[in-house]
């Protein structure tokens, strides 16, 4: 078994080993918690597996369910490399919403790519502030990005409320439950597979892809935010302003989280109704630790947890297994990807530097948890 | 103008009791949960998974009481799933140094899980009536005292513990050998070893305290507050707890007194409404996040985290 490993290239090890190893043991774990329900486990994940990929249309909702996790995951994965933990993605995500929602009905009549390209731009700008006022605090006061943008998502969930149920303000005058207008048709992004809810949305996001990795690993923006991450001291000393790039990278994850909401809403919802936890928040991080905060590895990391998300409610419903269990996959999917050392000692594997997450900061800046 | 006269006018001393009671008894979870983070953060291990332990106190809390019927071991059972819990924060974090901020994530993340899955599959469809809640103690004489007596004296278990627990997390953390040694692991952990002291001893005993105090703040929540464990209940007032914390500058009375001006300014807010003046609900609810984010970019004042708080520590 060692000797095998010696042959395996160490990155093969660190991109594709790991992480699968990982959500294998992750199913293995959460195994146990469904035994202790009293549930057969393979019971349980035949109804996950149907759910998300056999059933009758099963496979376009997993791919439906991947687009917001593969706009999140990006963000999240954007504000990582940058040394930052943006755990306010849902917050993000209803803002956007709403300022994208806005646009898009109360504009009519213009071109479909015009109006969508409004709605977007609307939603990336709000998403942008919401989540810059997190960066700015941390640039400016070091007040830690984990407490302020948790305590923004309250704010975010409040703030949709008050919009979408106040006459006057955001709510459907029509309507007697409290919800948002429609949003104009030609706002609607297209479906692109017959007879499904599979939505444009899904081109977006393979767009935002290289997109984003682009921006990462080629521009000078990109360079600064991933020098900021690995050393803010150093970056200081280099000349590159910590406080500006804090606050963009934190901005440019929030106008990601922000897509994912309005890209929802104008592909699944078109309507908002009064925001509620969804998890996304979470979820997202999930997503882009799985991916190792590499671009090409959110995709299928997105369609996992699109696929998880999907299959759950048919996995309860048929065998009464919550599908909150989902979230206990996700705890130990990232205990095993955040601490490889586990699954080296598992599988055996001697020899290749298999590296860990680390997230917070390595450099030294103004810190506080 | 006229709402604020008017209010003024209305104010009896009874108001003041009810008003500083329920201050201090939904404070209660917010001090313990920052009183753990007091621990653990002293010796240098950043526990967000606070909320998550809080969770899975008070849901193991209120099952083991529901099944039992006895609130008191539902207490105990809501102390050592929080100790268990925290436990593998610190396995994760301090063994095998994952990041601390990751290993918390996980464990809020898992709490969610757990809790939900079992409370679904044990406890969602019970008819039987639930354990009920913790009884409320009448210190004799102190008690009957006009506005003090209320406020301090007649309260539930959970609400005294606190109080003590103040003073002992004090105590231990500033005047014990224990303490110095704590403080020591969280500013330097390498002088720390070098005088001889187990720095991975120290955090993952602070870390399963931290445990310990979050919780029984979790069964504040379900044996407590309403005698009933709801998904999620725990509401991220440990993400506030630890906010209460920094603002408290990592010292018990200073947290303490930060949970009360977030439960005060919650309570003010409510009672705003029952007072007529006219506020939209949602902004008087965000008044406690907001008061978070304000506090924790210290517009109040800057304090100082422990040197190597957060910070993993490898043995060389």
């Amino acid at each position: 078994m060692r000797r095998l490993w010696g042959l395996v290239p160490g990155w093969v090890v660190s991109v594709l080993v790991v992480p699968i190893a990982s959500v294998v043991l992750g199913f293995g774990v959460a195994a146990i918690a469904i035994v202790a329900t009293g549930t057969d486990p393979g019971q349980a994940y035949l109804a996950l597996f149907q759910g998300a990929f056999t059933n009758n249309n099963a496979f376009a909702e997993t791919l439906v369910s991947s687009v917001p996790y593969i706009f999140l995951g990006l963000g999240v994965a954007l504000g990582f490399r940058a040394g930052l933990f943006n755990i306010g993605a849902e917050g993000q995500f209803y803002i956007g919403a709403l300022a994208g929602v806005f646009v898009a009905y109360s504009i009519h009549g213009l071109p479909p790519v015009i109006e969508i390209g409004l709605s977007l731009l609307a939603a990336m700008v709000a998403g942008f502030v919401y989540a810059g006022i997190a960066g700015f605090l941390k640039a400016q006061t070091g007040a830690h990005e984990v407490i302020t943008t948790i305590m923004l998502n309250y704010v975010a969930f409040l703030i949709a409320n008050y919009l979408v149920t106040t006459p006057g303000l955001m709510k459907d005058p029509l309507s007697r439950i409290p919800r948002t207008p429609y949003i104009d048709v030609n706002a609607t992004l297209p479906i692109i597979l017959p007879n499904s809810r599979l939505h444009a949305g899904l081109l977006l996001a393979l767009v935002a892809i290289p997109l984003v990795w682009f921006l990462i690993e080629r521009t000078t923006l990109g360079f600064r935010l991933r020098a900021v991450g690995f050393n803010a001291g150093a970056s200081r000393a280099a000349g590159i302003s910590v406080a500006r790039t804090t606050v963009l990278a934190m901005g440019i994850s929030g106008a990601l989280a922000a897509t994912a909401g309005i890209v929802q809403m104008l592909g699944i919802q078109h309507d908002m109704t009064p925001a509620v936890a969804s998890g996304y928040g979470f979820d997202a991080i999930a997503v882009a630790l799985l991916a190792r905060s590499n671009p090409w590895g959110i995709l299928p990391a997105a369609l996992l947890f699109g696929a998880l998300h999907n299959g759950a409610s048919f996995m309860q419903l048929q065998t009464q297994v919550s599908a909150d269990l989902i979230s206990i996959v996700q705890a130990s999917v990232i205990v095993f990807v955040a601490a490889p050392e586990i699954i080296r000692w598992l599988l055996r594997i001697r020899g290749h530097q298999v590296v860990a997450v680390a997230i917070t900061e390595r450099g030294g800046a103004a810190t506080r948890v | 103008m006229s709402d604020l006269a008017l209010l003024a006018i209305s104010i009896r001393p009874s108001d003041i009791a009810v008003f500083g009671s329920q201050t201090l008894v939904t404070a209660t979870p917010l001090t313990l949960a920052a009183l753990g983070g007091v621990m653990s953060e002293r010796s240098g291990v950043v526990n967000i998974a606070l909320e998550g332990i809080m969770l899975t106190g008070a849901f193991v809390g209120y099952a083991v009481a529901f099944l039992t019927h006895n609130l008191w071991l539902g207490i105990i059972a809501a102390i050592l799933a929080g100790m268990l819990i925290a436990a593998i924060h610190a396995v994760l974090a301090i063994s095998f140094i994952v990041d601390q901020i990751v290993s918390g994530t996980v464990i809020n993340i898992l709490a969610v899980g757990i809790t939900g899955v079992f409370y679904r599959t044990f406890l969602e469809s019970q008819s039987v009536a639930g354990p009920g809640t913790l009884p409320v103690w009448q210190v004799p004489f102190l008690s009957q005292l006009p506005v003090v007596g209320p406020i301090l004296f007649q309260n539930a278990f959970v609400t005294y513990a606190m109080l003590a627990l103040i003073l002992v997390v004090y105590l231990v953390i500033f005047r014990t050998t224990w303490g110095l040694r704590t403080r020591a692991c969280g500013e330097h952990p390498q002088a720390a070893e070098t005088a001889g002291i187990n720095v991975y001893l120290v955090r993952y005993v602070n870390v399963i305290l931290s445990g310990a105090l979050a919780g029984l703040g979790g069964a504040y929540f379900s044996l407590q507050q309403i005698g009933n464990f709801l998904p999620g209940m725990t509401g991220g007032r440990g993400f506030i707890g630890l906010a209460a914390m920094i603002f408290g500058r990592w010292n018990p009375f200073g947290a303490f007194g930060a949970s009360l001006l977030f439960t005060a300014s919650d309570q003010l807010a409510s009672r705003a409404i029952a007072f007529g003046v006219h506020v939209q609900p949602q902004f008087l609810g965000m008044l406690p996040y907001l008061l978070t984010i304000v506090v924790v970019a210290g517009a109040v004042g800057r304090s100082v985290a422990p040197a190597a708080d957060g910070k993993p520590y490898r043995k060389t």
